[in-house]
């Protein structure tokens, strides 16, 4: 078999099963073309020796005959993940050194399923931004090109985007606060979802906002997005969020029957200015779902304008907590400090040249909306628009909406730099499609169903009721079966 | 339920150079709730621990660490608030307290601002018999104590242990009732006392388990009285906060010094700051912690890593159902079943072990005035000359019954008796037996006695003159009989008897 | 609300974060332009609303009272820039 490293986790796994391939080959291949791949930026710590490590011991797991769905297969880590021994540092000059005492949940049960590690994958610092560019690593680039800009790979899960896009590892982690697994996912023509928040656990995974984040695999296609979402949920008494609810096969629920299923079109997603291919490309997957037997509903989500800044409150307030504990104190990067420097000026000179500028920023957003007098006007607030932004859900679901078709972001990839000069509220534009699902908490799932008028992929984004994981996969196998997106980069790099 | 009735104290009056002055105190009282466990991590509670070993990541706030409650710990507090006689709060939540530290890991400490899981209750403080004060307790909340650092092992760094960090703490927040230094120490005793009787905190304020930050202010007379009658706080004094006192003396003493500084700046026409303090035990002085405070500003903000803390009635009835008698109780039901003298009550619930020992005591003897003579005045003093606990007295409760039941039946006198006491702490063994072994049994045989009364009478004519026309000097006959028979003989049957052959 | 620079050097200095003097202006800007897209809000009819405690409501997670952890200062000290003698360093904190 040639280009193992291209194949799916599905493939992967049915050719390890029937004796046609080994974890060690597959892994290999993956190995040379990371090695050869330096220009994406998509790996920033890789971990050969670990994967090769793992792989013979998941081949001999599935000699014996104990091979679960995952077993002997090469995946990135996003770099958020704690992954025991190995470097995490959620792409922040802060946590420079760190190798954490212990390996997150999610990664703890993928490792356990006989997952082979490769190795850590870029992101932006702590998650925060929307195009892989706030990253101490330096910029992840989409491997998909179409003129001679280098071109985003979305955020803030721009690494394992652009590793999954380019066929560094047969799929990748992602996490996803306000849209930084769906958004690149789109950017980078791959599926990813985010889950019901409380599907996989939290703990061990840096915390960027508690309330939104959740992991989610990003994968090749659907049913690779099903397979690995299974192994990454289930209850975890170590998250006080995390569900205690039984986690059904994900892939068997792959029919692509959705006969009878009712999807809803939410008109406030209908923005001004959006470009004509994201409009077309919306009308046609509707058609398609048309096609396969649902039925169209027009519906309202009126609070959709205000999610962006709801989140824009709630994510900071939540981060300058969440980043209070990078102080220099226990682990991670300390500054230099002066003659007569004390405790504060330690702090505040650690905090300076370990946080980049957008992280900074969020952090003092955060600060200020949690500051006293103005808990009530901003947080608070933020607070109660959210319930009402849930609500709307609510009630859609509640009129007999099964799932909800929107566009996943509003444009194609952009290039790096591009946004350099915007002010930040433009970048934040970017989750505006994904963001109302962290903040209702519901599953959300981005598909690639086309490409655009320069080349470019393009996604579309089907968010399910609370839980429903299962019957949302597969309205988006439906989707992707219609759609029949097979389009790869070309490789330049 | 039974009740002792009392009459409250009079507020502490302090002479100013102009005039008088009355203090106005309330608390905030940490106490370290007696778990196994830390409130959000499995790590143990233990004191003294090598530094950074009772510690688990979430509590050195390691990346992507999640808290996950203790339960016990809001049992305690549960048990805690019923002892009070709170609300039980079914519904509370907790909140981030954002501030850097050294010894917070997270940035945060974790606590219940918005909705504590106890709401008001209420103290009597016992000043003197009869005379107590009721104080009541606004709230109670969970929350993480913070780590320790050590600042003169070095002269350019500060050393932090993060052993006690997580530990969960109940902060018991009084209203402004205490009205004086002495009222305030008996306070935290009160508080330290029901505590212990609940086994939720043990009380102990030398490891820092049960700390206090005292807010005092200083008004004039009367001003109080209109702060009662309409709760309106602009009748009181501003007020100072003196941090985390962890003694009895100390608490009276900072306080009366807080107020005496705060009189004088008054009396020359300045005005109070509110502000936090710290007490200077050596210099016996309070001195201001401002630069600590200027900068804070605590954005406190529901944890979303935790959900709201529901609890169910039906688990509170439970808590509620397992409650121990608790000292005001007891001490009453002391007094009433017992015959006992408030004071004496007072002593023997002092500390429940102390109580279940007399109770054992004087359930065996049948007599709890002369269990409570012996538990309070012999053994008591004994345990204390040797420094030792009543956990470990070497005297158990049913010896000591014996040696009472003996005195009951006559067998010996008060005076032996304290001698088999001394043999049954230093040596062991049972009372009734060691009087036996020792011949140490009264001589109740009259015809015995009155042949000893017959030869002190013979032997001392001008005594039986002197007696004779002054009673009251029988009495050396007795001691001579006493004396003449090494104290077995029974002193009321030699006092009739030479009563009798006196001819008085 | 328009944020100056004095209330931009007291949140740097809430976050502990050291901004120089010359950068305050246009972090005031920064956050101004971020706090008028977040005024949107106040377009929003919140009264009687409740805030929302957790997106996906469930019973809080509890555990029994029992050391399950801890004993391992050498992982808690592993990463630390300044170990001493069992102990975190850090420059003095004076108090």
């Amino acid at each position: 078999m040639s280009d193992l490293n291209k194949l799916k986790l599905a493939e992967a796994r049915d050719a390890l099963r029937k004796g046609d391939v080994t974890s060690v080959e597959l892994t290999e291949a993956c190995l040379s073309a990371i090695e050869g791949a330096d220009a994406l930026g998509a790996y920033v710590h890789k971990t050969p020796e670990i994967a090769i490590d793992m792989a013979k011991a998941a081949d001999a797991r599935i000699k014996a005959g104990d091979a679960p769905d995952l077993c002997g297969l090469p995946l990135g880590i996003k770099d958020l993940f704690c992954t025991k021994g190995v470097a995490s540092q959620a792409a922040s000059r802060i946590l420079e050194g760190f190798k954490p005492e212990y390996e997150s949940t999610v990664t703890t049960q993928l490792f356990d399923a006989g997952a082979v590690m490769l190795g850590k994958l870029n992101m932006d610092e702590f998650a925060m931004g929307s195009s892989n560019e706030t990253s101490v690593y330096g910029n992840a680039v989409n491997p998909w090109k179409v003129d001679d800009r280098q071109l985003t790979p979305g955020g803030s899960s721009g690494g394992s985007a652009s590793a999954v896009a380019a066929d560094l590892c047969l799929a990748a982690t992602g996490t996803d606060t306000g849209g930084s697994i769906r958004q690149p996912a789109a950017f980078t023509g791959i599926t990813g979802i985010k889950p019901t928040y409380g599907r996989c656990s939290r703990w061990g995974i840096v915390a960027f906002a508690s309330s939104l984040d959740q992991a989610g695999p990003m994968t090749k296609d659907v049913r690779d997005a099903a397979i690995m979402l299974e192994a990454m949920c289930g209850h975890d008494p170590k998250d006080s969020t995390s569900a205690d609810l039984a986690v059904p096969n994900f892939e068997a629920m792959l029919t692509g029957d959705i006969k009878g299923k009712t999807i809803g079109i939410p008109k406030e997603y209908h923005m001004d200015g959006m470009p004509a291919e994201i409009e077309k490309l919306w009308a046609d997957g509707t058609e398609m779902l048309k096609a396969a037997g649902a039925k169209i509903v027009d519906i309202s989500l009126p609070h959709t304008k205000y999610a962006l800044p709801t989140y824009y409150v709630i994510a900071p307030a939540e981060a300058s907590s969440n980043l209070a504990r990078y102080d220099g104190v226990r682990y991670g990067r300390r500054a230099q400090i002066g003659k007569g420097d004390g405790i504060t000026e330690m702090y505040e000179k650690t905090r300076a040249e370990g946080f980049g500028h957008e992280v900074q920023r969020r952090v003092m957003v955060g600060t200020y909306v949690l500051s006293a007098g103005f808990y009530d006007a901003y947080y608070n607030r933020a607070r109660k628009v959210r319930t009402l932004i849930k609500k709307d859900f609510e009630d859609v679901f509640a009129q007999g909406v099964d799932a909800i078709l929107t566009p996943a972001t509003p444009s194609a990839a952009f290039g790096l730099g591009e946004m350099q000069n915007a002010d930040p509220v433009q970048m934040y534009l970017n989750d505006v499609f994904t963001v109302t699902v962290n903040l209702a908490g519901l599953p959300g799932i981005s598909v690639p169903t086309g490409l655009g008028s320069t080349g470019l992929p393009l996604g579309l984004q089907l968010i399910g009721r609370p839980w429903e994981e299962g019957d949302l996969l597969n309205t988006a196998y439906a989707l992707e079966q219609a759609a029949g997106f097979v389009a790869k980069p070309e490789k330049w790099w | 339920m039974l009740d002792l009735s009392f009459e409250s104290p009079k507020p502490k009056v302090i002479a100013g150079a102009k005039h008088d002055w009355e203090l106005v105190i309330g608390m905030e009282v940490h106490a370290q709730i007696a778990t196994k466990a830390k409130l959000f991590s499995g790590a143990s509670t233990q004191f003294g621990a090598e530094p950074n070993s009772n510690v688990a990541f979430v509590d050195a706030a390691m990346p992507g660490m999640l808290p996950v409650i203790n339960e016990f710990c809001v049992e305690q507090a549960v048990r805690t608030g019923l002892g009070l006689k709170a609300q039980i709060n079914l519904f509370s939540a907790f909140d981030r307290k954002n501030y850097f530290y050294p010894d917070l890991p997270q940035g945060y400490q974790i606590s219940q601002l918005y909705h504590p899981i106890v709401g008001e209750g209420e103290v009597i403080v016992d000043m003197e018999p009869g005379i107590a004060r009721l104080v009541r307790i606004e709230r109670i909340h969970i929350e993480q104590d913070a780590g320790k650092s050590i600042h003169d092992m070095d002269p350019a760094m500060s050393f932090v242990d993060l052993n006690r960090t997580g530990v969960a703490l109940m902060e018991i927040v009084s209203r402004p009732d205490i009205r004086g230094p002495e009222e305030a120490a008996a306070y935290v005793g009160k508080l330290r006392q029901i505590l212990r009787y609940l086994g939720t905190c043990d009380g102990n304020m030398q490891n820092g388990n049960l700390r206090a930050d005292v807010n005092v202010s200083v008004c004039r007379p009367g001003a109080y009285e209109k702060y009662q009658e309409t709760q309106d706080f602009s009748h009181l004094g501003t007020r100072c906060e003196i941090k985390n006192m962890n003694s009895m003396r100390f608490i009276q003493a900072a306080i009366d010094v807080e107020a005496r500084r705060q009189i004088a700046i008054l009396e020359s026409g300045g005005s109070v700051d509110q502000e936090t303090r710290l007490y200077d035990p050596d210099k016996n002085e309070t001195r201001s912690m401002r630069s600590k405070e200027e900068a804070h500003d605590y954005r406190y903000f529901p944890d979303p890593d935790l959900l709201p803390l529901e609890i169910e009635q039906e688990w509170v009835d439970g808590i509620a159902a397992s409650l121990p008698e608790l000292p005001d109780e007891k001490k009453a039901r002391f007094v009433k079943d017992f015959g006992l003298s408030e004071y004496d009550a007072s002593v023997l619930t002092a500390e429940v072990q102390n109580a279940s020992y007399f109770e054992a005591v004087a359930g065996a003897a049948g007599d709890g005035k002369l269990a409570a003579n012996w538990v309070i005045n012999e053994l008591f003093g004994r345990l204390k000359k040797d420094d030792r606990d009543i956990t470990d007295s070497p005297v158990s409760p049913e010896q000591l019954a014996g040696i009472i039941k003996l005195i009951k039946a006559g067998d010996i006198s008060g005076k032996i008796a304290k001698d088999v006491f001394e043999i049954v702490y230093t040596e062991g063994g049972d009372p009734a037996q060691i009087v036996e072994a020792k011949g140490l049994k009264q001589v109740t045989d009259t015809g015995a006695i009155e042949k000893a009364v017959d030869d002190v009478i013979a032997a001392n004519p001008a005594q039986v003159e002197k007696a004779q026309q002054n009673p009251k000097l029988a009495g050396w006959f007795v001691g001579q009989v006493m004396k003449a028979t090494g104290g077995k003989a029974n002193p009321a049957a030699v006092n009739q008897i030479v009563m009798a052959k006196l001819g008085l | 609300m328009s944020i100056d620079t004095e209330t931009a050097r007291r949140v740097a200095k809430l976050a502990r974060i050291k901004v120089e003097d010359d950068a305050l202006p246009a972090l005031a800007q920064e956050f101004n332009d971020i706090l008028g897209f977040i005024e949107q809000l106040n377009e929003v009819d919140v009264e009687g609303i409740e805030p929302m405690t957790s997106v996906t409501p469930m019973r809080l997670k509890r555990r029994k009272d029992g050391v399950t952890d801890g004993n391992q200062q050498d992982k808690i000290l592993a990463n630390a820039p300044d170990a001493r003698e069992g102990f975190f360093a850090v420059p003095k904190v004076v108090e």
